[in-house]
């Protein structure tokens, strides 16, 4: 811990300062580090890493699944998709680390376990974070902004907010603020023998739930959303923390699950009272519990970046962000970790992206600091070149086995741009709602999608003389797109770049 | 995440293809459907590209595009993407935002099962288009 201990970044002036030390901050950081923009600062208020793993999730266990043992070795490309828990390194030793800390009593990892693993991360690949170092407010000066923290000014042109998704988010329900929030029950004990509304069947719902089953003597919870039981049978929540749904389903054991609009909780007695109104059902409920928990949610403890022109989405919790994670308002602001779900790509078919939790955010990081590099520093990776012969194949493996096209589908795509000169220049991975939108030259690109039915299939993006076409490849029962079909359709959609190739170098 | 704040709500409420849903319907449609933000200039659907969704905007302005040309204007409580969804066809135009732009997005493959749960709504919608279709058709005529 020695290297940790240190204090790095003293306040001064910076190119890029990140915030925050869960495995958002640390992925930005450690992948900032490497693409060779001279000052980078690490800033977090935590006295170590791992961000929301020191404490959450309350009940202790993650939802995210990494099998210690899987058809690729540790440390490969391809093994990253089995291990969703794990950060991403360039070097072979800083990768995979999760499962190294896992006793393997379940295939998620417990709190302790990950939060071991993010430290190792941080020793091992040399992420400097200056710790106790809290941001307190912001100003933009001529080179680009002003942090001001609890150790002094940093000034910077680009700035990272890497700071979850933590902050109580109480809805706004008449006398909810007398109740606890989700975060304040770790303590399951307390509520031995008492009948409980929790407001909110999401994750934090379930989870607690889940939690209090073994003491409370009644569940409910409540709010007017139905639950989807044919998105739940493939939530992660579906792994743990679905026992009071099932209860509930099946003619009640004392836990429920009601759509309800929550009109008003009151203090009554030594209780609550709690007012509702049916969403699919007609009427009005009243129901008495002894005690009310709000598992309403978190926001993103943004502080002032809304007076500075930060524009927010999801009722002011989180801020609205581009394709690149960029505040949409405000250039040279931009966001990692968990709050990157709030730039929510194109949406195909409602899909959404994995960038609410670590599989997801682990790439968006990682192509963020090689769009800072490229976007403000002027610094521009080594690109792969590729030979008209080499492109099919090339797109056929990513399609096959690349982690990030599999674990953001429909999100980040790849994408090979057809150099002026002859042949191919690889692009690297980039979000697919920006290579869709890109103007210009011709390119193409690859993602991993779900269909109209949720159907996994290969898609094919064109972009030739200014126009895109989309080609949808065949799905597979095996998800294999590593076939002579799929070569096939691959090369035919490609043909118009690869034809345009052979006659720019035949003229 | 669960519950929304009252803004949320009470924009959704506001706008007139939402005025026949009880308030309890409007906190349902406000857990199940988000919002989401464009900045200027942005695409918020695509010409050719599948699977975008119905959008009801709750604040700013979209061009609609086609081919390059911009054919109309949208405004606060106008929606689009639903030809799209009810033909099973990729956008004929793109939509953009012309300035901050806030929208209600309701993903293609829920659309139909929502209207048929709210027929409320779908008959506004319907009021809605044959008032376009008639403009369209003064226009041309």
């Amino acid at each position: 811990m020695e290297r940790l201990a240190e204090r790095p970044f003293p306040p001064g002036e910076y190119d890029v300062v990140v915030v925050g030390s869960g495995p958002g901050g640390l992925q930005t950081a450690y992948s900032l580090a490497r693409t060779g923009i001279p000052r980078c600062a690490a800033i977090s208020r935590d006295p170590a890493p791992g961000g929301m793993f020191r404490r959450f999730p309350v009940y202790q266990r993650l939802i995210s699944w990494t099998k210690p043992d899987a058809p690729f070795d540790r440390g490969t490309r391809e093994y990253e998709w089995y291990d969703h828990n794990s950060l991403v390194g360039h070097e072979r030793e800083h990768r995979a680390l999760a499962p190294e800390f896992m006793d393997r009593a379940f295939d998620v990892p417990a709190r302790a376990e990950m939060e071991s693993a993010l430290v190792a991360f941080a020793e091992r690949g040399g992420v400097r974070v200056r710790y106790d170092c809290e941001w307190l407010s912001t100003r933009r000066d001529d080179a680009g902004f002003v942090l001001e923290t609890s150790d002094g000014e940093y000034r910077c042109r680009v700035c990272v907010f890497a700071i979850g998704v933590t902050e109580p988010w109480i809805a706004p329900i008449p006398g909810l603020e007398t109740a606890s929030h989700y975060v304040a029950t770790n303590a399951p004990e307390r509520y031995q023998g008492k009948s409980v509304f929790i407001v909110g069947k999401r994750n934090s719902g379930f989870e607690v739930a889940q939690g209090l089953l073994p003491w409370a003597r009644r569940l409910v919870l409540g709010s007017p959303r139905p639950v989807d039981t044919a998105m739940l049978a493939f939530s992660p929540l579906s792994i743990r923390y679905l026992s009071p749904y099932t209860e509930h389903v099946r003619g009640g054991s004392g836990s429920y699950v009601i759509d309800a609009a929550i009109e008003r909780v009151e203090r009554l007695g030594d209780g609550y009272r709690i007012q509702a109104s049916g969403t699919t059902w007609e009427g009005r409920m009243e129901l008495v519990c002894d005690e009310v928990i709000a598992a309403t949610g978190f926001r993103a403890p943004v502080r002032d970046l809304p007076t500075l022109g930060v524009a927010m989405v999801n009722d002011g919790r989180m801020p609205a962000q581009t394709p690149y994670w960029e505040s949409l308002s405000v250039p040279g602001i931009y966001f990692a970790g968990n709050v990157t779900q709030a730039s929510t790509g194109l949406r195909k078919h409602g899909a959404t992206s994995s960038s609410g939790s670590v599989n997801g955010f682990r790439y968006n990081a990682r192509v963020l600091a090689g769009h800072i590099a490229e976007h403000h520093f002027g610094i521009r990776p080594e690109r792969r070149r590729l030979d008209a012969d080499e492109l099919v194949p090339h797109l056929i493996a990513e399609l096959a086995r690349a982690p990030e096209l599999w674990i953001q589908k429909g999100y980040l795509a790849r994408a090979v741009a057809v150099e002026d000169a002859g042949g191919f220049r690889d692009e690297g991975i980039v979000p697919l709602a920006d290579f869709v939108d890109r103007d210009g030259a011709d390119a193409c690109g690859v993602a991993v999608e779900y269909d109209a039915d949720g159907t996994i299939i290969p898609v094919v993006y064109v972009r030739r003389a200014g126009r895109l076409t989309e080609h949808a490849l065949p799905s597979h029962p095996l998800h294999d797109f590593d076939t002579d079909e799929h070569r096939r359709q691959i090369a035919g959609c490609l043909a118009p770049l690869l034809q345009s190739k052979v006659g720019t170098s035949l003229g | 995440m669960e519950a929304s704040t009252a803004s949320y709500v009470e924009a959704l409420e506001r706008l007139s293809l939402f005025a026949d849903l009880p308030h309890p319907q409007v906190e349902a449609l406000a857990h199940s459907f988000g919002e989401e933000v464009f900045a200027e200039g942005q695409r918020v659907i695509r010409q050719d590209v599948t699977g975008g969704g119905f959008y009801v905007i709750l604040e700013g302005e979209a061009k609609v595009v086609i081919d390059g040309q911009e054919r109309a204007r949208l405004h606060r409580g106008d929606f689009f993407g639903e030809l799209s969804i009810l033909t099973d066809e990729p956008p004929a135009a793109d939509v953009i935002a012309t300035s901050l732009l806030r929208c209600l997005i309701i993903p293609d493959n829920e659309l139909k099962a929502f209207l048929l749960k709210q027929p409320t709504v779908a008959y506004r919608m319907l009021q809605i288009e044959a008032r376009r279709l008639r403009a369209a058709n003064v226009w041309n005529g």
